[in-house]
């Protein structure tokens, strides 16, 4: 989750650069397998399976191990990800203060399952627990940026401004997503 | 050490060229920048920019003749109800005044910049605190004691020279200028500090095993869990963010006392700003020689490495910790041997909590008594406690252990948000239990808590009133369990499953009585049939629930109903005609289109289309959507 969002993904040449980097600096080092693979996923934005092949292979291990290494942690995402990651916390404190009703807004708002990307590949919603901002429950994160004191309503509204700003005005959100939830 | 080596004291390489007039600090933990701090602190630097009579100064950068103010951003201060805080103190002719304002935005900046900061008159609508004079918000600050996060939301993380000058790694210099281990271990034991990340085992006899297993080649690890993966604790996070010095100086005594060379800090990646700073403080104290070869110029070395979590709570298990840094599948494994026998990479390793090892510093710096004299018989010293969910000052408070759980709650906190009935307070996240009003006049210590089977845990509080069901709070925590239980012992990995389907079932109306005492039963199976904690106390929160809302079990199982109104499957809405007036406001919130009617003519609703969502019985303000 690092930095995922200032990486460009488009420059193959300097992915494969930095990826060489990450595989020097963990050589021979114990424990390695954990580190590489956040470092790759941060550098991919995921797991490809060449990536995790080379990765198992860095860390001297079989590629069953680095899989089940990857599969294991919640962290670890074995398919493309999109840009932008929305989380919806849910945390005891958010739990309790309808965290499910603002995941409901927000899935419904972006028309996508939580764990799904937009089609365009700029968003993805997940439902996480706890990211530690509790006293400003209910949270939703955006990248790495926390969002207080939501209610369904001010979730979307605040999801809808990061999209203005990250598109450009108004470009790309959809009509109907203004008034989430009006038609029968 | 007694060696003839020079140890150099530490001091701020930088001290402050100038003492700012104007002194404002603004929170910049994760709850601040939730509620917008950043933006704020923006505002302030511009907004004084602006005025020409006050120079805005680094102080230990720029001098300043003039007016000058300094703009710091802290780590949590506390109050997170009301962030963004902002404090502010101004030092004029000889006299010091101190106050805090709350829910600051940049557009309220320019007036306070004008009356306040130019004008000199505080603006008291927006204060939180005012010098000595009393405000609705000083019962949370008055009650609390502040040593773990003694610096915490007072000094700026990201500068190692602030917490020097606060006197920080002076317990480090102390340790080992004065003490020998051993005589660490003693202090540390007599303070009678216990682990604060749940366990509550006593931090200097785990210490002394550490210390006195023998290692083949010399090396020992000392590891910082931050680990913190009870939903609902903060605590951990706020102490790194806001100082996470502290713990790195609470490491090097703690590893100086085992004789460990390497240490590591195991911190969420959920966590980015703590591993910001902590990566900030880290490469600062290793230019310092206060973290590495050589410590101070003595013959003390201590390397702290940095490990991200992955995402998988089990990893706040110390074995499954140590697991996760050697690259493996963070499962626990059975203890004997412990880790202080043979831990990571089978050297002898000592593991703390970052609470724990924060407050290390304090008790070197104050002595074992001074810690001792604080708290409540076998629980010693003072406790943070992230105080969360419906209860009016959410925020962090580090109270003397052995207060009441009503003066916390209803004292810090100021009762239930919104007038509200209190429920119970969660207690220990998914290891703990819900706690009824009955039992709100016993005091927080590890003994008393245990006995009513919730548990102290990491210190979460959180409130639950009238609107949560305790089913769909237990199912919660059963939901959070079972995907979280690492898969290794079958009583927990499918009896998590069962229990959950258990819950769900009685959710959604179709649970029966005997189904209680299925539920009862498969939760002891799960208790006494797991290797580790996670699975050893999942059940905690069915049986806590069960102990004490047996009713509202039975409510959901016998009349179908849920009194909160949360398990959907219970609830139906409808509307009153009589108290209608047709505003249309619950038809254009209707994602179904279920209700229907003329302005100003009382409103139908369809039960075929209605979804049960609640939003028409939220948005309706004449009492005419019913819900039962």
């Amino acid at each position: 989750m690092t930095t995922i969002s200032t990486v460009d993904h488009t420059d193959e040449q300097g992915l494969e650069e930095q990826f060489q980097e990450l595989l020097e600096h963990y050589r021979g080092e114990r424990g390695a397998l954990v580190p590489l693979l956040q470092g790759a996923q941060a550098i991919f934005g995921y797991l490809p399976e060449d990536v995790m092949k080379r990765v198992a292979h860095g860390a001297g291990e079989p590629l069953s191990k680095a899989l089940g290494v990857a599969t294991f942690y919640a962290q670890f995402r074995l398919r493309p990800h999109a840009k932008h990651t929305i989380r919806c916390c849910h945390g005891t404190a958010c739990h309790v203060s309808g965290a499910a009703r603002i995941s409901e807004e927000l899935v419904k708002y972006l028309g996508i399952e939580a764990g799904e990307n937009t089609p365009d590949m700029l968003y993805t919603i997940e439902e996480v627990h706890c990211v530690g901002a509790c006293g400003m429950a209910p949270v939703v994160m955006i990248n790495d940026r926390a969002h207080g004191k939501l209610t369904p309503e001010k979730a979307v509204e605040v999801v809808r401004a990061f999209r203005a700003e990250v598109e450009g005005e108004g470009d790309g959100v959809p009509e109907a997503a203004d008034e989430a939830g009006t038609e029968g | 050490m007694g060696t003839e080596r020079t140890i150099i004291k530490p001091t701020p390489q930088n001290p402050w060229l100038t003492i700012p007039e104007v002194d404002i600090r603004i929170c910049l933990g994760t709850g601040g920048v939730a509620a917008g701090s950043r933006e704020v602190l923006k505002a302030f630097e511009e907004e004084l920019a602006r005025t020409d009579m006050i120079a805005v100064i680094r102080p230990r950068e720029d001098e300043c003749s003039g007016q000058c103010a300094s703009v710091t951003g802290t780590g949590c201060q506390g109050l997170c109800a009301m962030d963004p805080l902002v404090e502010i103190h101004l030092r004029r002719n000889g006299s010091h005044s101190q106050v805090t304002y709350g829910q600051v935005t940049p557009a309220m900046v320019p007036e306070i910049i004008e009356k306040h900061i130019l004008g000199g008159e505080p603006i008291e609508k927006w204060l939180v605190l005012n010098g000595d004079e009393a405000t609705e918000y000083n019962p949370f600050y008055d009650a609390q004691e502040k040593l773990t996060l003694r610096h915490v939301g007072i000094i700026d993380p990201e500068d190692i020279d602030d917490y020097l000058e606060a006197g920080g790694y002076q317990a480090l210099y102390k340790v080992l200028t004065e003490m020998t281990p051993a005589q660490v271990i003693d202090e540390i034991k007599r303070s009678g500090l216990r682990g604060r990340g749940g366990a509550g085992f006593p931090t200097g006899q785990k210490w002394e095993f550490a210390a006195g297993y023998p290692t083949p080649d010399g090396v020992k690890y000392f590891i910082c869990n931050g680990d913190e993966g009870d939903p609902g604790a903060f605590m951990d996070c706020s102490a790194l963010e806001g100082e996470p010095h502290a713990v790195f100086e609470g490491m090097a005594i703690g590893a100086y006392a085992i004789g460990a060379s390497v240490g590591y800090m195991y911190v969420r990646a959920e966590y980015p700003l703590a591993l910001r700073r902590i990566k900030i403080g880290l490469k600062a104290a290793e230019e310092r020689g206060l973290i590495g070869d050589n410590i101070m110029g003595s013959d003390f070395s201590f390397h702290i490495r940095l490990k991200e979590g992955a995402g998988a709570f089990v990893c706040g298990e110390e074995t499954a910790l140590m697991q996760s840094i050697e690259g493996e599948r963070g499962m626990p494994r059975l203890r004997p041997p412990f880790p202080a026998e043979s831990g990571l990479w089978t050297r002898p390793t000592n593991i703390n909590n970052v609470e724990t090892l924060a407050v290390v510093p304090w008790i070197i710096t104050n002595g074992a008594e001074a810690f001792a004299s604080r708290g409540y018989e076998k629980s010693k010293g003072t406790k943070v406690f992230a105080l969360a969910g419906k209860v009016n000052r959410t925020g962090l408070a580090e109270v003397p252990m052995g207060m009441t759980l009503r003066e916390v709650i209803f004292g810090i906190g100021g009762g239930v948000k919104n007038g509200k009935k209190f429920k119970a307070v969660q207690m220990g996240g998914p290891s703990g239990g819900c706690l009824p009003e009955s039992l709100l006049d016993l005091p927080v210590d590890y003994e008393t808590i245990n006995q009513t089977g919730a548990i102290v845990g990491s210190g979460g509080m959180i409130v639950i009133d009238e609107d949560n069901c305790i089913v769909d709070t237990a199912r919660y925590f059963l939901s959070f369990t079972q995907q979280e239980s690492c898969g290794k012992c079958p009583p927990c990995r499918i009896g998590t499953k069962r229990m959950l389907d258990l819950l769900t079932k009685i959710c959604e109306g179709k649970g029966t009585l005997g189904d209680l005492d299925f539920l009862e039963e498969m939760a002891q199976q799960v208790k006494v049939g797991s290797l580790c904690a996670l699975g050893g106390t999942a059940p905690n929160p069915v049986f806590t629930a069960l102990r004490y809302f047996r009713d509202e079990f039975e409510e959901h199982v016998v009349d179908k109903k849920c009194r909160a109104g949360i398990c959907t499957a219970l609830v139906t809405y409808s509307i009153d005609p009589d108290n209608c007036t047709g505003c249309r406001a619950c038809v254009r919130v209707c994602p179904t289109g279920a209700i229907t009617g003329e302005r100003k003519q009382a409103h139908v609703l369809n039960q075929e289309l209605c979804i049960k969502c609640g939003a028409c019985y939220e948005k309706c303000r004449f009492d005419a959507v019913r819900r039962s």
